[in-house]
């Protein structure tokens, strides 16, 4: 059952045009997958939706769009499917609307958060420890962040076996599972077919910066991600706690990662500044920047942390990073984070499909 | 219009693909450029923006075209579609120019793909844009830009003024103003007729004015008139239109693409008296859409009705507009407003005359009625199989033949001399060479061998 009554039937009433004409099949998987069929259920268009990564091709290239009467806005109208889906599948879904809609909301829990940390830091200093463990025990920040991830993956993973079953992808196979990471490693999908990229933020002209970008924030991420379980394996297999020297895995993982994200934030934003919010789903357009920012401030409070060692910096430092990571984490399943768990199970489930036929003219 | 130079090198009326092969190929020879769109921005690029492809000779295979497609086969289609209506030298120049078209086009931003569902037999002679014709269409806008060619959309060119040899000025109004346009040279590919329904009813009588028209409502033919009237020379049958059977539901403007119906050789068609009309199971779709306009055009009130049963839902490419359903013939009549008595006799004698045997929706399969004045010859199934579906059809106008002649230079010709200072490209000339019929792509190459050919003098010209 949708949220918005009004999403899927225009949705459909859009796919139903754009499947008579066909014009886009080479921008992106969207289009092959469509003409597989004639008539679009609530999980198609769902697929459909997670499919697309709004990189616009197909809306400047669209012979319909307004004024003409048939006022095509695929790009928008998939974009409202998406955001739909990832509110109606979470659990719960308020929490969803609230932080996906609402940059304010984001913005709150970490004012939150912070204040939350300062009172931690200030409450329970421990008596002993070294580097950010003199601040805060490390067993104290097992004990908030081992939870607060662990759940918000498990609330993940309910919400994708629903989509799994909503789409009707059939059986996951290792083929599949590699197909779809061949395609998000490479962001395929945003190169415009041709390479190129997308028509993002210069109109009808194509660029690679969105592409690229993105890769930045999400490889960045990934190798603070790869950083972070350095740590705790030489932590706890290595009996080597933190904090580590500049020559360490953690360090060599973690500082190219922050630096890519903060890069990569930094031109994300300005790029969905410079968009039209028109092409996308315009009532989440405030949560998705704060998202980005959130990945920004992550970055950057991180690397500041670092660039502060042994100042009376590390402690507002600290509680800045601390809550900002914590409200990445809580929010995962309610922001746009899930937006790369949701498209690596479309590609999942697109990648098992059998080709697309039809006649024409 | 501030930043205007007040005599530019080059004028380019219209804003289509010959138009912007015109105005890039100038602009490069160094000529200030000046487009003259008559649509606002969004509906730029006249037909162009509705294409998908174009038709390519091609020695070796070289993408996106698989295998080879020489001159003498690809002149020999050309042939076969005109039934001899075409100037085969021009004919022969813009085919074994096209080859060179395709990195042309590259170089100026357009981009192709494979052509993938429901084109894979055009593989080898057509080119599909990435996109369709408005991605080709904003990558030569863009490129124009980057080169300094100035672009004025709802720009209505209304007088080409001709003293002799020379044309000397343009009136045209640009966003309601009028304005007096003067260049040294001169270029027309502003389309053709097709949008004036007035125009089309002179020519081919009032049953026009129930046409559809499939692309842009902006070849309204005023430049066309205009030279005519003073004394161009003319090509091209003034009083026909190619028109193709598409979904009567369709918009009376710029429906484009989707408006198609290929339901047509899995259906019986029938006329507003409830009758059949003719052989729907002739030839393969592709090779017969282009016949079923004027069929249907030449029916009472220009209007078909194309009717399947459940059997072959699914057998062609999805319809924009759901079709009509019923579970009983009668219903399915009185929802489409035919005669359900008459309609049941038609679908019963139909029926009767269909005999068993094989069904291959993909090849022409043999599968004939017996004893029918108007045979069905191929796919011939009953009508038995609830629920029954049906189509409206209407003649949908994609381009009119009449048009400026031209010689291999694309100057306009007039029973004196060519005019010195004027060329045409695209749609208003390619009745010269597209005498009757249609061949998939070829509008394109026709608009963008001349649209360059026509830049190329224009910019020698001034040089």
């Amino acid at each position: 059952m949708s949220l918005d009554q009004s999403i899927f039937p225009e949705a459909r009433r859009q796919i139903e045009i754009c499947n008579a004409c066909r014009y886009c099949e080479g921008f992106c998987a969207v289009f092959p997958a469509m003409t597989r069929q004639t008539a679009f259920a609530d999980g198609d268009l769902t697929q459909l939706a997670n499919l697309c990564h709004n990189c616009r091709g197909c809306y400047y290239a669209c012979q319909y769009t307004e004024p003409h009467e048939f006022a095509l806005n695929i790009p928008a109208a998939l974009a409202e499917v998406r955001a739909e889906s990832w509110e109606r599948l979470a659990r719960p879904q308020a929490l969803a609307r609230l932080f996906q809609r609402h940059g304010v909301a984001m913005a709150a829990l970490l004012v939150l958060a912070l204040a939350g940390f300062f009172w931690a830091l200030a409450a329970f200093e421990p008596a002993t420890g070294t580097g950010f463990y003199a601040y805060l025990a490390h067993g104290a920040m097992v004990a908030i962040f081992a939870p607060a991830f662990v759940l918000p993956l498990v609330l993940i993973a309910l919400s994708l076996r629903a989509y799994w079953h909503e789409v009707g992808a059939g059986g996951l196979r290792l083929r599949r599972v590699l197909q779809a990471f061949d395609k998000a490693a490479r962001m395929k999908n945003l190169s415009g077919g041709h390479g190129e990229g997308c028509n993002f933020e210069q109109g009808d002209r194509f660029t690679n910066r969105r592409r690229w970008l993105h890769q930045a924030v999400m490889y960045g991420f990934l190798l603070c991600f790869a950083s972070t379980i350095s740590g705790t394996v030489m932590h706890y297999a290595l009996n080597w706690p933190a904090p580590y020297p500049l020559l360490s895995l953690p360090k060599l993982l973690g500082i190219p990662g922050g630096l890519m994200m903060l890069a990569g934030t930094a031109g994300l934003a300005r790029l969905k500044l410079r968009a039209d919010p028109a092409l996308g789903a315009a009532r989440v357009w405030g949560g998705e920047m704060a998202f980005i920012l959130l990945l920004g401030a992550v970055a950057l409070t991180g690397m500041a942390l670092y660039a502060a060692t042994g100042t009376a910096l590390v402690a507002p430092l600290l509680a800045a990073h601390l809550a900002t990571v914590l409200v990445l984490f809580v929010l995962m399943p309610f922001s746009k984070m899930v937006h790369g768990f949701y498209r690596m199970a479309a590609l999942m489930a697109e990648a098992g499909k059998p080709a697309p036929a039809g006649g024409g003219e | 219009m501030k930043d205007w130079p007040a005599v530019f090198d080059l004028a380019v009326v219209g804003g289509g693909n010959a138009a912007l092969c015109a105005a890039l190929t100038a602009a490069e020879a160094g000529a200030s450029v000046l487009i003259l769109e008559g649509a606002p921005l969004p509906y730029r690029g006249g037909n162009s923006r509705h294409t998908r492809n174009f038709r390519c000779m091609h020695r070796a295979p070289v993408y996106p075209l698989t295998g080879s497609y020489g001159e003498d086969e690809y002149f020999n289609d050309l042939l076969l579609v005109t039934k001899g209506k075409t100037d085969e030298s021009l004919a022969r120049m813009v085919i074994a120019a096209s080859e060179e078209c395709l990195p042309w086009m590259q170089s100026h931003g357009v981009r192709f793909q494979p052509s993938l569902s429901g084109t894979l037999s055009l593989s080898r002679t057509n080119a599909f844009f990435l996109g369709g014709g408005k991605a080709l269409v904003n990558a030569y806008y863009n490129t124009a830009s980057d080169l300094g060619i100035k672009i004025a959309y709802d720009a209505d060119v209304t007088h080409v003024h001709r003293d002799g040899d020379m044309i000397t000025h343009l009136q045209a109004t640009v966003a309601g103003q009028p304005v007096t346009v003067q260049a040294r040279s001169y270029v027309l590919a502003s389309g053709g007729f097709q949008a004036d329904l007035d125009w089309l009813a002179r020519a081919w009588g009032p049953a026009a004015r129930n046409f559809l028209i499939r692309g842009t409502p902006y070849n309204r033919g005023t430049v066309l008139r205009d030279m005519l009237d003073q004394g161009a020379d003319q090509v091209g049958d003034p009083t026909q239109c190619h028109a193709v059977a598409i979904d009567g539901r369709a918009p009376k403007y710029d429906g484009g693409i989707v408006t198609r119906l290929d339901c047509v050789p899995f259906s019986i068609v029938v006329n507003k008296d409830a009758d059949r009309f003719y052989d729907e199971g002739e030839d393969v779709w592709p090779k017969r859409y282009a016949i079923w306009g004027r069929l249907v055009a030449n029916q009472p009130d220009q209007v078909g009705y194309a009717l399947i049963d459940a059997k072959s839902m699914g057998l062609f490419m999805p319809s924009v507009f759901p079709p009509v359903k019923a579970d009983t013939i009668e219903d399915l009549a009185t929802l489409m407003g035919l005669d359900p008595h008459a309609l049941r006799r038609t679908v019963d004698t139909f029926n009767a005359a269909c005999r068993p045997g094989p069904f291959h929706p993909t090849e022409l399969d043999g599968l004939r009625t017996q004893g029918l004045n108007v045979p069905k010859t191929n796919w011939a199934r009953p009508l038995d199989t609830p629920p029954f579906y049906g189509y409206q059809l209407r003649p949908g106008v994609t381009f009119t033949y009449l048009g400026l002649k031209v010689d291999a230079r694309a100057r306009v010709q007039t029973p004196q001399e060519p005019i010195r200072n004027l060329w045409a490209a695209g749609e208003i000339m390619a009745g010269s060479i597209l005498g009757q019929g249609y061949l998939a792509g070829f509008g394109m190459t026709i608009g963008t061998v001349f649209g360059r050919i026509a830049g190329h003098e224009a910019a020698s010209h001034v040089a």
